[in-house]
């Protein structure tokens, strides 16, 4: 199977994982790669920060900030007044405290709003950082299981819908090759699935150092090659072995990204990154 | 110039700080070890409920919110706990109650019980409510804190502040006025903009809302009070950050932006440590040799020390400028070929943060 297919198998695409797994590069080189596929790409940001436009100059990134999205949807309900009043007093913080999940939901809304509207082909989204992932897609559920009717209900209802849909969304996880990122994402895997009942993608493993193995034993005991290619070695074993558990653990396609040592992330690496996947 | 050593035997509170997974739970796990070598007694709070400080500490059962000691060949001793939200919450609310009876009707009620759970926010500032309570325990005389991996790893140091603006807020002293004035819940519900906000969100979670801030009323000013403590013994000369971060260039811009934001708080980094890095092996021979699997080893060695020196200077270029203090100690702790998941593996952490001085 091409793993590359899951591209065009869902609109909306959610890139997902703990902090410091590289969920931006691969939102990155995701939404690349599609391009290159000729589909019509939109990336979503939610934490505000201006990397993706530098990694993607010619593709359209949109920032997604709770309380703007909130603002948005009570204008288009025809509360425009009460919108104004609401972000003008900071009132806004103390409704999303009222109703927790509401600032996920208005969010998740406006994914839902554009993947609708069918301007674009994918929609990649550069998921909530730190294990926030798994309240921010459970924020439908909870959210329905307090608030009854409303627009807000309303909207929870049609989030849930899409999130539930493999053939609309789907979730990207990001780990690394390494003990615990790869614990911490079987975990989430688990979650997501189970409580959040929405369909995973293939799951990216990031920064791996892949290669042969070296003949370590032909260097000299103690010196610094047979140091240094012993390093090396137990390094790719441990990212075989942790590729393996997860294949085992989850049965799911796995993309790979290589380790790009210490260099900084900028958007001739995204492309090179493509490459790699542009050529499976 | 203070050294990481200097600060696990002197400080009363160490704060590990930076952004997610740079190993910050087995820093704070490491530096607890030390200071249980040295005679201190010492506990490790972690907040990260993906039990990585029990995998560090190789504690099989897991972590509660009491402390628990564990083993360590020394004079002193180590604990660890891991924070509950929820638990450490109800005790703050039974401890600022005027009575049982108000504690128990917010306990109860739902409205508080999202907000004890899930409200962005409460996570950091119970941490810092339990680093306070921790640092006043006599139990202990130094407490370890990993924070929290939030979105920016700067909300632990604005959540005491952020709780003291919420009980300033002019919705919630409308919310809590009725009670002083003696009117009924549902005339408070009747003001245009809770209106309005029920109108969004719904009636009846308006409702527990405004039963809560009622049921509040009154504890405002010992929270207040709290968060003020809070906010002192993070500023306090016992206090020490320890700035955790990995030599990617991304991770040591974040590390900078967060040592700029301490700097502008007045909160003074102790010591860095630089996690995962590739070690250096020595020099390699003169020439490339022509064998295939031999000139495979020359290719990996001169990899590895490209990477070790490409790490190097983006470290280097956290301490350009004057976002740290000058001459500011800094260690740098090379990569284990495999995970930390015990107390031997932890321990060569130790011996890695804390090498042996000849």
């Amino acid at each position: 199977m091409d793993p590359l297919q899951f591209v065009s198998t869902a609109r909306v695409a959610i890139v997902a994982g703990k902090g410091g797994v590289g969920k931006t590069t691969v939102t990155a080189v995701v939404a690349r790669a599609a391009i290159r596929l000729g589909l019509r790409v939109l990336v979503i940001e939610l934490d505000g920060k201006p990397t993706l436009e530098d990694l993607l100059p010619d593709v359209e990134v949109q920032h997604i900030s709770a309380s703007a999205a909130l603002g948005e949807y009570l204008d288009g309900h025809g509360l425009s007044r009460v919108a104004k009043r609401l972000t003008s007093t900071g009132i806004i913080d103390v409704v999303a405290t009222a109703s927790p999940g509401i600032d996920d939901i208005v969010v998740l809304g406006k994914i839902k709003q554009l993947e609708r509207g069918g301007r674009y082909d994918l929609i990649v989204v550069d998921g909530p950082a730190a294990g926030h992932a798994i309240t921010f897609l459970l924020a439908a559920k909870g959210l329905l299981a307090t608030v009854r009717g409303g627009p807000i209900a309303t909207q929870a209802n049609e989030v849930a819908e899409m999130l539930a849909d493999p053939a609309r969304c789907q979730v990207l996880l990001v780990t690394l090759p390494e003990t615990t990122p790869v614990n911490e994402a079987l975990e989430t895997a688990v979650a997501l699935r189970e409580r959040v009942g929405v369909h995973l993608g293939p799951i990216v493993v990031n920064a791996v150092d892949d290669g042969p193995t070296l003949s370590a034993d032909t260097a000299p005991e103690g010196s610094a090659l047979r140091a240094a290619a012993e390093f090396r070695n137990a390094r790719r074993a441990l990212h075989r072995a942790e590729r393996a558990r997860v294949t085992a653990e989850l049965g799911l396609p796995q993309l790979v990204l290589p380790l790009v040592p210490g260099s900084m992330l900028d958007a001739e690496a995204v492309d090179r990154l493509a490459d790699g996947w542009s050529g499976t | 110039m203070t050294t990481l050593l200097e600060h696990v035997g002197a400080a009363e509170v160490l704060v590990c700080c930076g952004s997610g997974g740079v190993g910050k739970t087995t820093a704070a796990a490491a530096l607890g070890l030390q200071a249980a070598l040295l005679g201190r007694r010492a506990v490790v709070v972690t907040i990260d409920p993906a039990r990585r400080l029990a995998d560090a500490l190789g504690v099989p059962g897991g972590l509660t919110n009491d402390p628990i000691r564990l083993d360590v060949d020394g004079p002193g001793e180590l604990w660890a706990l891991m924070l509950d939200t929820a638990t450490t919450f109800d005790g703050l609310v039974r401890a600022n109650a005027a009575d049982a009876e108000q504690a128990e009707r917010i306990l109860a009620n739902r409205f508080y019980r999202n907000v004890a759970g899930s409200l962005s926010g409460t996570q950091e500032y119970m941490a810092a409510e339990r680093l306070h309570a921790l640092h006043a325990d006599s139990r202990f005389d130094l407490v370890i804190v990993d924070t929290p991996p939030t979105r920016n790893a700067l909300d632990f140091l604005d959540a005491p502040s952020t709780l003291a603006r919420f009980i300033d807020h002019p919705l919630f002293k409308m919310l809590m006025l009725p009670t002083r004035r003696g009117l009924k819940v549902f005339n408070v519900a009747a003001q245009p903009i809770l209106k309005t906000i029920g109108r969004v969100v719904g009636g009846d979670v308006l409702a527990d809302a405004v039963a809560f801030f009622q049921a509040f009323a009154g504890m405002e000013t010992g929270f207040r009070e709290r968060a003020d403590e809070v906010i002192e013994l993070l500023a306090s000369k016992g206090t020490r950050f320890v700035l955790v971060a990995s030599p990617r260039a991304d991770t040591i811009e974040e590390a900078r932006f967060f040592a700029e934001r301490l700097r502008r708080g007045r909160l003074e980094v102790g010591a860095v440590v630089v996690n995962r890095c590739t070690p250096t092996f020595g020099d390699p021979p003169a020439k490339r040799p022509r064998a295939a699997a031999q000139a495979a080893l020359y290719d990996n060695l001169q990899e590895l020390r490209a990477t070790f020196e490409t790490e190097r200077a983006h470290a280097a270029s956290l301490l350009v400028g004057n976002a740290l203090p000058p001459g500011i100690h800094t260690t740098f702790v090379p990569t284990l070929p495999g995970d930390v998941h015990s107390m031997s593996a932890l321990a060569s952490i130790r011996s890695l943060l804390f090498p042996p001085t000849r």
